[in-house]
């Protein structure tokens, strides 16, 4: 059975249509690198799936299993399940890095305060943040905030990991330690779906890699396809013009 | 007028005087405060309830804007009015400081509504985002999250109409609370001059109020250097 | 709880309501552009003027903005009388509360002059511009732009205050709602109605002067 199966999801903003007739399957520790010109819908796929953007229509199955977006408490079941990290980190200002990756699990999921810290702890160490558990949002590096942005994923639980441009917002220098960090998943067997200009890093990580343009998937395919013999006139221009950068 | 009140002072300035005074002042800011206070928790629950999105709960924030809107253009006494005599309409006898203080509370809650939303507005709508994704309610999103980031963009404006209200709550003199206003009408009835009567009022209401304000400005000058930094 | 509501008895007094409501917006009128000029004077020696002025000024300011305007207004209708000037209850409502407004509107006028970009003044002493020129022709557009939203936000406060004036007699709108409640008893009604005819009133206000802001200023203020 696949893990996520996505199919005909379309979502609009306002009159807007942004997605249309998305067909995608994502098997057990399968990573999707969702790539494409910027407002191809890469990232709003990642909202529709995490329920920020209620789709218009199609259907999105969890193991097999129809979520209805409508539905407050399925809606929540998923965000039980699907973890996402966002392009600006999103890390709660008020609170220091271990406080942000542990109020999600202590106060809503409700687990021990004591076991979640001492995963916590564990996590940031992993990722390199050991000493920094006490200071505030504003008082790290952007590549710093995005692992603890990760962390704080992680820290939920999730069976698939939804990672928007994490990158995006770093300078080149910070770049590869949170993709240190996303490799290391990859060998764990997380499920991702990746979106990201790091071309070289998605064809390293991805197990499959979606070329979208126009809110439409355009081509899915190995890396080595996409990057090397893309069937179609698109990709291939898209992927010429972002590998001669 | 200041050989006048040379000459009426020692008369004035009795004991019996003074506590009477001194008892109107803890009156007037008993109001204040206590209107202040239930206030907030009003105009908090206003505030939450018109970031809400369920579509049950549409009524509900129509009412809430409604609320909030009326109350900030009804002029207070007009409030006093109503409020006075929609409690004589119940036949209870109500204490007329209870009913005062439900006017202030009444008023306080819209602006106080306002001020708050204001203070969520001013919070980076990518928290909200994070903590939906979480499975944080609407509640824990407001408690752990958005009011702790919040409150220091709150808390000046909401001491400003704290010190107002000090001010504006003169008005329940009208109904017949024995607040400072009261007083001073009072003493003014027993034969002292009118300028020393509301001259002593004014004085006792600036020596409140003036101390105040400059707190809500020292107040506001500490939060805003520190606008970045953590709750 | 045998208070039933009967709001037909009080349709015939609607008129009443409706002129007070007018009395009621030329006091706020009156009251609003009397204070604009001693605010605009004010804010301007506080800014530009010689100390001991800007001290005198500044005592104004905080005494009028640290006491209510009920008892200022007060002391002016019992109080001058003794000193031999007599102010009918319109004139010391209307003269109270310009002075009321007057230190509101300094405070509010000052913040938009300590607004003024430094960087335009610089332009223009390069350009060689006076001191009059300046402010005509760099400080007073952008002040305008800055002020516009605080100043109708005051003058829907200045409008609510006017309903004071029914506490010394004059017959504005609240005013009316007191004698007509004397009359007819109704008064829940009269005030709900009274409270009602405020609520138009300044919502008509506001929405009036952010048009006229977006025009004029291109001053952006937010309804609601």
């Amino acid at each position: 059975m696949h893990h996520l199966d996505i199919a005909g999801l379309e979502a609009r903003y306002g009159e807007h249509t942004v997605l249309s007739g998305i067909d995608l399957t994502v098997g057990r520790a399968d990573v999707i690198g969702l790539i494409g010109p910027s407002g191809s819908g890469k990232s709003t796929i990642l909202r529709v799936l995490m329920g920020l953007l209620p789709p218009v229509a199609g259907m999105v199955k969890l193991d097999g299993e129809g979520v209805n977006y409508a539905d407050a408490t399925q809606v929540r079941r998923l965000r039980d399940r699907i973890a996402i990290v966002f392009q600006q980190y999103n890390l709660f200002q008020n609170m220091s890095v271990l406080e942000n990756v542990c109020v999600a699990p202590v106060k809503i999921k409700k687990r021990p305060r004591k076991e979640v810290e001492e995963e916590a702890r564990a996590l940031l160490a992993k990722v390199g943040l050991g000493d920094k558990l006490k200071r505030y949002p504003d008082e790290l590096s952007g590549g710093q905030q995005q692992r603890v942005a990760i962390v704080r994923a992680l820290a939920l639980h999730p069976e698939i990991l939804l990672l928007d441009e994490v990158t995006a917002a770093l300078d080149p220098e910070l770049v590869s330690e949170v993709l240190d960090t996303i490799r290391l998943l990859a060998k764990e067997g997380m499920t991702m779906l990746i979106v990201s200009h790091e071309m070289a890093f998605i064809r390293e990580v991805a197990s499959r890699v979606v070329f979208m343009a126009g809110g439409k998937i355009v081509e899915t395919g190995a890396p080595a396809q996409i990057f090397d013999a893309p069937e179609h006139a698109r990709t291939r221009d898209f992927v010429s013009k972002i590998l001669r950068h | 007028m200041w050989s006048q009140i040379a000459e009426e002072w020692p008369r004035f300035a009795t004991y019996y005087n003074l506590v009477f005074i001194a008892k109107a002042a803890g009156t007037t800011l008993a109001l204040s405060a206590l209107g202040c206070i239930l206030g907030t928790a009003i105009g908090l629950a206003l505030a939450v309830t018109r970031v809400t999105r369920s579509r049950w709960l549409a009524p509900l924030r129509i009412l809430a804007l409604i609320f909030t809107e009326v109350f900030r253009r009804v002029p207070f006494l007009v409030t006093l009015m109503l409020c006075f005599f929609a409690f004589q309409a119940t036949g209870y006898d109500i204490p007329l400081f209870a009913v005062a203080a439900v006017s202030v509370t009444v008023i306080a809650g819209a602006f106080l509504a306002e001020i708050i939303r204001g203070g969520f507005k001013s919070v980076h709508p990518n928290q909200w985002e994070a903590a939906a994704t979480m499975n944080f309610s609407l509640l824990d999103t407001i408690r752990l999250v958005i009011l702790p980031q919040a409150w220091r963009i709150v808390l000046p404006p909401a001491f400003g109409y704290f010190v107002m209200f000090i001010k504006d709550t003169a008005l329940a003199s009208q109904i017949g609370v024995i607040e400072l206003t009261y007083v001073g009408k009072v003493l003014n009835n027993k034969g002292f001059s009118a300028a020393l009567s509301f001259g002593v009022i004014l004085l006792v209401y600036f020596a409140i109020s003036y101390p105040l304000s400059r707190l809500g400005v020292l107040l506001e000058a500490r939060l805003a250097s520190s606008r970045h930094r953590r709750a | 709880m045998s208070y039933t509501l009967q709001f037909g008895q009080i349709w015939p007094f609607l008129p009443r309501l409706l002129e007070g409501a007018v009395v009621s917006l030329q006091i706020a009128v009156l009251a609003f552009c009397g204070g604009l000029l001693i605010g605009t004077a004010c804010a301007g020696v506080k800014s530009f003027g010689p100390r001991w002025l800007a001290r005198i000024v500044g005592a104004y300011v905080v005494f009028f903005t640290n006491t209510p305007q009920l008892v200022q207004i007060y002391f002016l209708y019992f109080a001058l009388p003794d000193m031999g000037i007599l102010l009918s209850s319109f004139m010391a409502v209307v003269i109270g509360m310009t002075l009321n407004a007057g230190a509101y509107l300094t405070e509010i006028q000052r913040a938009g002059f300590e607004s003024r970009r430094a960087s335009e003044m610089e332009a223009a002493e390069v350009m060689g511009f006076s001191r009059l020129q300046q402010i005509r022709y760099v400080i007073l557009p952008h002040v305008a732009k800055v002020l516009f939203p605080p100043l109708s936000n005051q003058f829907i406060i200045v409008t609510l205050g006017t309903s004071m004036a029914a506490v010394f007699g004059v017959e504005e709108l609240t005013g009316e709602a007191f004698n007509i409640n004397a009359q007819t008893f109704r008064s829940i009604e009269i005030f709900s109605v009274t409270a009602g005819i405020y609520v138009v009133l300044t919502l008509a206000a506001s929405v009036g002067l952010a048009l006229l802001g977006r025009v004029l200023f291109r001053a952006r203020t937010e309804l609601i």
